[in-house]
């Protein structure tokens, strides 16, 4: 009887719980593969240098990336600049505040390898540092976070999907211009719609539509969250592979050392 | 009951006899590594080892990541990117220290529900269950203040919502909120003890450790039927037992090896699964996240703490009788550490003639939904506090406590248990099939 009554709880409570949907204000992201995705996946240089200038040319003009170093630009598994393309690219396009300048008042000054990417002119655009990491562009279902298992986290994606997702309706509440975007949480950004087709032009006359615009400044922002990714996901192979050998001599061991016990003659 | 009857160290060469005769050091060593272990253990007795590891990899990688730490409101964050960015392997550190919190939960839940379903707590083990309980509210004080340190959005607001429960106490609660915090909110002077405190804890953890190992090392260790090793005779006592080392401990070793590679997976391929985006978020006093959602470790009792509103009758009750003392938010707290205290108490809870659930039909049932409450209570901390949540978190709770306050003491009068086997060497045979014939069968199972 307690059996009955247990298994019929049991069935209740999951029944239950299958039946729970999370309410949803989330925008919709859509998946996206990126070179740097899976276990073996890794950073595509071009891409990051394509990113890099996406972002000099239309986002670094309100966003800061105040934890990132000018010199990791040139870091193996980055963009892989030369010396001195990053110095040139301190030089060129960045100016930095330094205040033991002008007397100890401070003044701008063309930036070194050894500075930051500075801190954006814009107060409400965040930091784009680690945007890619503090973001999950994929949720759920209900709340158990098998999507991020399957999908992975989304940052990337989600940066991704918000590039590409305004609508191009507007409206003003309380002063302010906000955009329709399908991908931000609530559908209303105040950020207007940063890229369009052909907006940065590339050398190589590499695609530059809206939709790789958005992937290729996607692909640099993750690369300025996580810059070790390459080195952590060969650190993650060699480990997994070392560990399951010494697992694999110690299941020998183990087996060896209790056959004489388990099969003993009395 | 006295210990297990086994042969003792006896010095051998000259300079072993001139040390252990000045300090026995050899002979603890030896005694301890050596100590006779019931042959039937099955594999979820390895997490102990798991447990050990898991707590000198902590204090390893902590050690590491505290040289280049720097716990200031204005540093703390940026210092944690400098350790991912600059430091030589800093990320790998860092997300080693990260995930091994988690893994040290899993450890420590599956350890902990391996001894309520095989009453590992019950006598003569109470001590060690008593101290395994201590360990266990360290570890959750340090995996909280660890949490703070890298000072992200989760982390600040966090300690807001958790000190916050401290001022839930009645008439002393501002002042101990205060004087946890430092300041009348979460700031400088908090980050700075908190740090200071998540580098001691880990110690008295230690501390801790070698007390449990000591009381289960006392008793000797439980086994899957919970019958006592025989302790008639030495020659007796041989055949339920195997010494520690090697054959306890390569099997460990082995089940360490595996949850080894898995952990170095998460780490190498997916490190922030477990973690929240938003503590990748400077701190923002200003700015508070839309769900503030606790470490995955803590969401249990998380739901336990938020399941108690002011419109649940027994609330309205307790409210009543001390006259409006205990509120809603008082209540919650004491639920929450009622749920860890109750766990305590199963000893004296449990009434069962019977140690092991393997021989108790209808307790295994009781039990399996014990576990189930658990994981729906985790998935349910995580849940936006709102209908129907709320309700089914009322629901997980009220099992929590009865399971323990009513089904324990009530299944020992009306459960009748079948008969465990008479000896730990009838069990390790039985499970061998015919004794001297060969067979496939697992090792160590």
């Amino acid at each position: 009887m307690f059996k009955k009554l247990t298994t019929g709880l049991t069935m209740a409570l999951l029944l239950a719980t299958g039946g729970v949907q999370a309410a949803g204000s989330e925008g919709y992201v859509k998946d996206h593969a990126f070179s740097f995705e899976g276990p073996f996946g890794s950073y595509d240089q071009d891409q990051l240098r394509r990113g890099l200038k996406i972002y000099t040319e239309v986002c670094s003009s309100c966003h800061g990336m105040k934890f990132v170093p000018i010199r990791s630009l040139g870091d193996e598994g980055g963009p892989h600049l030369s010396k001195n393309e990053v110095r040139a690219y301190a030089s060129d396009f960045i100016e930095v505040w330094d205040a033991s300048l002008n007397d100890g008042e401070g003044d701008y000054r063309e930036a070194v390898p050894a500075d930051h990417f500075p801190k954006g002119g814009n107060a409400n655009a965040p930091d784009l540092s680690l945007m890619a990491k503090a973001r999950a562009g994929f949720h759920g279902p209900a709340g158990t976070g098998i999507n991020q298992l399957i999908k992975g986290m989304g940052g990337s994606e989600y940066i991704l999907s918000l590039l590409t997702s305004y609508t191009g309706e507007e409206k003003t509440s309380a002063g302010v211009t906000l955009y329709e975007n399908t991908a931000y949480p609530g559908g209303w950004i105040s950020m207007g719609p940063p890229l369009e087709d052909e907006y940065v032009e590339f050398e190589d006359g590499y695609p530059n539509d809206l939709q790789h615009l958005a992937e290729d400044i996607s692909a640099f922002l993750m690369w300025t969250a996580e810059p070790k990714l390459n080195d952590r996901k060969r650190a993650g192979a060699v480990g997994v592979l070392i560990l399951g050998f010494l697992t694999l001599l110690l299941y020998f061991a183990n087996k060896a050392l209790w056959r004489p016990i388990k099969y003993r003659k009395d | 009951m006295g210990s297990i009857p086994h042969d003792h160290y006896e010095p051998k060469s000259k300079t072993a006899k001139a040390i252990n005769s000045r300090l026995p050091i050899i002979g603890l060593l030896h005694d301890t590594l050596m100590i006779p272990t019931p042959k039937n253990l099955n594999w979820m007795w390895i997490w102990g080892i798991v447990l050990t590891f898991c707590l000198a990899m902590q204090i390893v990688t902590g050690v590491v990541l505290v040289m280049h730490y720097t716990p200031h409101v204005d540093l703390a964050f940026a210092s944690i990117e400098h350790i991912m960015r600059d430091v030589n392997g800093g990320h790998m550190i860092r997300y080693f220290h990260m995930n091994g919190a988690s893994l040290f939960f899993i450890a420590v839940y599956a350890h902990m529900f391996r001894g309520l379903y095989y009453g590992s707590y019950k006598a003569p083990r109470e001590i060690t269950w008593i101290i395994g309980m201590l360990i266990y509210l360290l570890m959750m004080a340090t995996g909280f203040l660890g949490y703070v340190l890298p000072w992200g959005q989760m982390s600040f607001h966090g300690t807001a919502v958790i000190t916050g429960l401290f001022g839930a106490i009645p008439f002393v609660g501002e002042t101990l909120q205060t004087w946890l915090l430092g300041a009348s909110a979460v700031g400088q002077p908090a980050l700075n003890r908190f740090f200071s405190l998540h580098y001691l804890l880990p110690f008295l953890i230690a501390g801790l450790v070698i007390v449990h190992i000591w009381a289960f090392h006392t008793t000797g260790n439980n086994n899957p039927t919970g019958v006592e090793v025989r302790r008639g005779s030495k020659a007796e006592a041989e055949k339920d037992t195997l010494p520690f080392w090697p054959y306890f401990v390569v099997k460990d070793l082995f089940a360490l090896g595996v949850i080894m590679t898995v952990f170095m997976a998460i780490v190498g391929f997916m490190p922030n699964y477990l973690g929240h985006p938003d503590n990748y978020i400077e701190a923002n006093a200003l700015v508070t996240p839309a769900h503030i959602v606790p470490e995955w470790y803590y969401l249990p009792f998380y739901a336990i703490l938020r399941a108690f509103t002011s419109e649940v009758w027994v609330v309205q009750i307790a409210s009543f009788v001390t006259g409006g003392i205990i509120d809603a938010k008082f209540f919650g707290v004491l639920a929450m550490f009622g749920a860890i205290a109750v766990m305590a108490l199963a000893p004296w809870l449990d009434t069962s003639s019977i140690r092991s659930g393997r021989y108790r039909p209808m307790f295994k049932w009781w039990f399996g939904i014990l576990v189930a409450d658990f994981i729906f209570l985790m998935w349910l901390g995580a849940r936006p506090a709102e209908e129907p949540y709320a309700s089914l978190s009322l629901i997980g709770a009220t099992y929590w406590f009865a399971y323990f306050l009513v089904i324990l003491p009530l299944l020992g009068v009306l459960e009748k248990p079948s008969a465990p086997p008479a000896t730990i060497e009838d069990d390790f045979n039985a499970k061998l099939g015919t004794v001297g014939v060969a067979r496939a069968a697992n090792p160590a199972e």
